[in-house]
């Protein structure tokens, strides 16, 4: 037994409104953005500027690729703690 | 269809939650420790939290036909506070028979610091010496990524941990792998905004397929669905997947990692197999890519 995803063409007809509706979503916040006036540096907006290029992309794995722009980087190194056995 | 709710905190919901989730095919719900939405004062908070969680939420769940399991834990968030931590640790071993404790939980990172790598070390301990299951949560939004990777390591270093012992909870798309290529079950939230939608959990189960991954809806006092499983189940159909896949997601996985622990109450489970005809475990779906 094996799953499989719809034929695209039929996702593009059950999915396309609300690709369409989440489209004019980013657009507008967009817009909501620039109506406010110019902004300080901020690294959201190079995340933002980012991840558009990744809703651009023909790879697949875009969500994956956009949930690692928007996380901190991990630290293989990082200091763990060591068990006290004294607890 | 039947299922299992394996993340839900009842103790933010009313009584008419467990009467719609009841409604909605809901044979059970799994309820972990976790933060009330402010630090609590002292130790006795959580002594009467857990007493709450072993005693009353069972009753309340009873009057509509559910059972209510529960996991004992300080969770991410108050276990910056180590002192207060290691209080609660020793208060949980008391609680570990009754009979709807399935583990230790949900314990992990919510900050990523080093006080919360502790505490949750010493629970992962507590969980090794009593032969426990263990639900972690892993942290939210953009510290998920490294906390996810932190506590696989944290889990890696202690050699009497069994990655089929062990659920991690809240994957998306960059974590679900993480965890599966562990050999730990996983779980997707669905939850608005800051976790997992219907859909793409339903993607993500065309990509990863059935093994080892549970879906919940970790309903608590913030915006939340209680009925968010149903609607996952709903998008699933609409999508043509059969009643077999949907119900391995919903009800033989989350039954499958509960059945291990020592306290799950297998007459139970033998009269659910009389009334739903639940077939034995199925080979789990791999997905076509």
């Amino acid at each position: 037994m094996t799953i499989t995803s719809l034929p695209a063409a039929e996702v593009l007809n059950r999915y396309f409104l609300e690709l369409r509706s989440k489209l004019l979503d980013i657009a507008a916040i967009l817009d909501r953005l620039d109506r406010g006036g110019p902004l300080p540096a901020d690294a959201r907006l190079g995340q933002i500027r980012q991840a558009l290029q990744e809703l651009a992309s023909s790879t697949p794995g875009r969500a994956e690729r956009i949930q690692l722009i928007f996380s901190r980087p991990y630290d293989p190194n990082w200091e763990r703690p060591r068990l006290s056995r004294n607890q | 269809m039947y299922y299992l709710d394996p993340h839900i905190h009842m103790i933010s919901r009313v009584t008419d939650d467990y009467e719609r989730l009841a409604q909605c095919g809901c044979l059970a719900v799994s309820e972990p420790a976790f933060w009330a939405g402010f630090d609590r004062a002292s130790a006795y908070g959580f002594l009467d939290y857990f007493r709450h969680l072993v005693e009353f939420e069972p009753k309340r769940a009873a009057q509509f036909g559910l059972r209510h399991f529960c996991w004992l834990c300080i969770n991410a968030k108050e276990a910056e506070n180590v002192s207060l931590a290691r209080e609660v640790i020793a208060l949980i071993p008391q609680f570990l028979e009754r009979p709807n404790v399935l583990g230790i939980g949900e314990i992990g990172l919510n900050k990523n610091t080093r006080n919360e790598a502790t505490v949750f070390l010493e629970q992962v301990d507590l969980a090794a010496r009593y032969d426990e299951l263990i639900l972690i949560h892993t942290p939210h939004l953009e510290d998920k990524y490294m906390g996810t990777r932190m506590i696989l390591d944290m889990l890696r270093s202690d050699s009497r941990i069994r990655p089929e012992h062990v659920l991690i909870d809240h994957v998306e798309e960059h974590t679900i792998r993480l965890a599966l290529e562990g050999g730990y079950w996983c779980a997707m939230t669905l939850y608005p905004t800051t976790k997992c939608t219907p859909q793409r959990a339903a993607d993500m189960i065309e990509m990863y397929g059935t093994e080892r991954i549970l879906v919940n809806s970790a309903g608590d006092w913030g915006p939340s669905d209680p009925l968010a499983v149903p609607k996952f189940i709903q998008e699933m159909k609409r999508r043509g997947h059969s009643e077999a896949v949907i119900r391995r997601v919903v009800l033989e996985n989350p039954l499958a990692f509960f059945r291990q622990s020592r306290r799950w109450p297998r007459d139970w489970e033998e009269s659910l197999n009389g009334q739903l005809a639940i077939p034995a475990a199925e080979p789990a779906v791999a997905a076509v890519r």
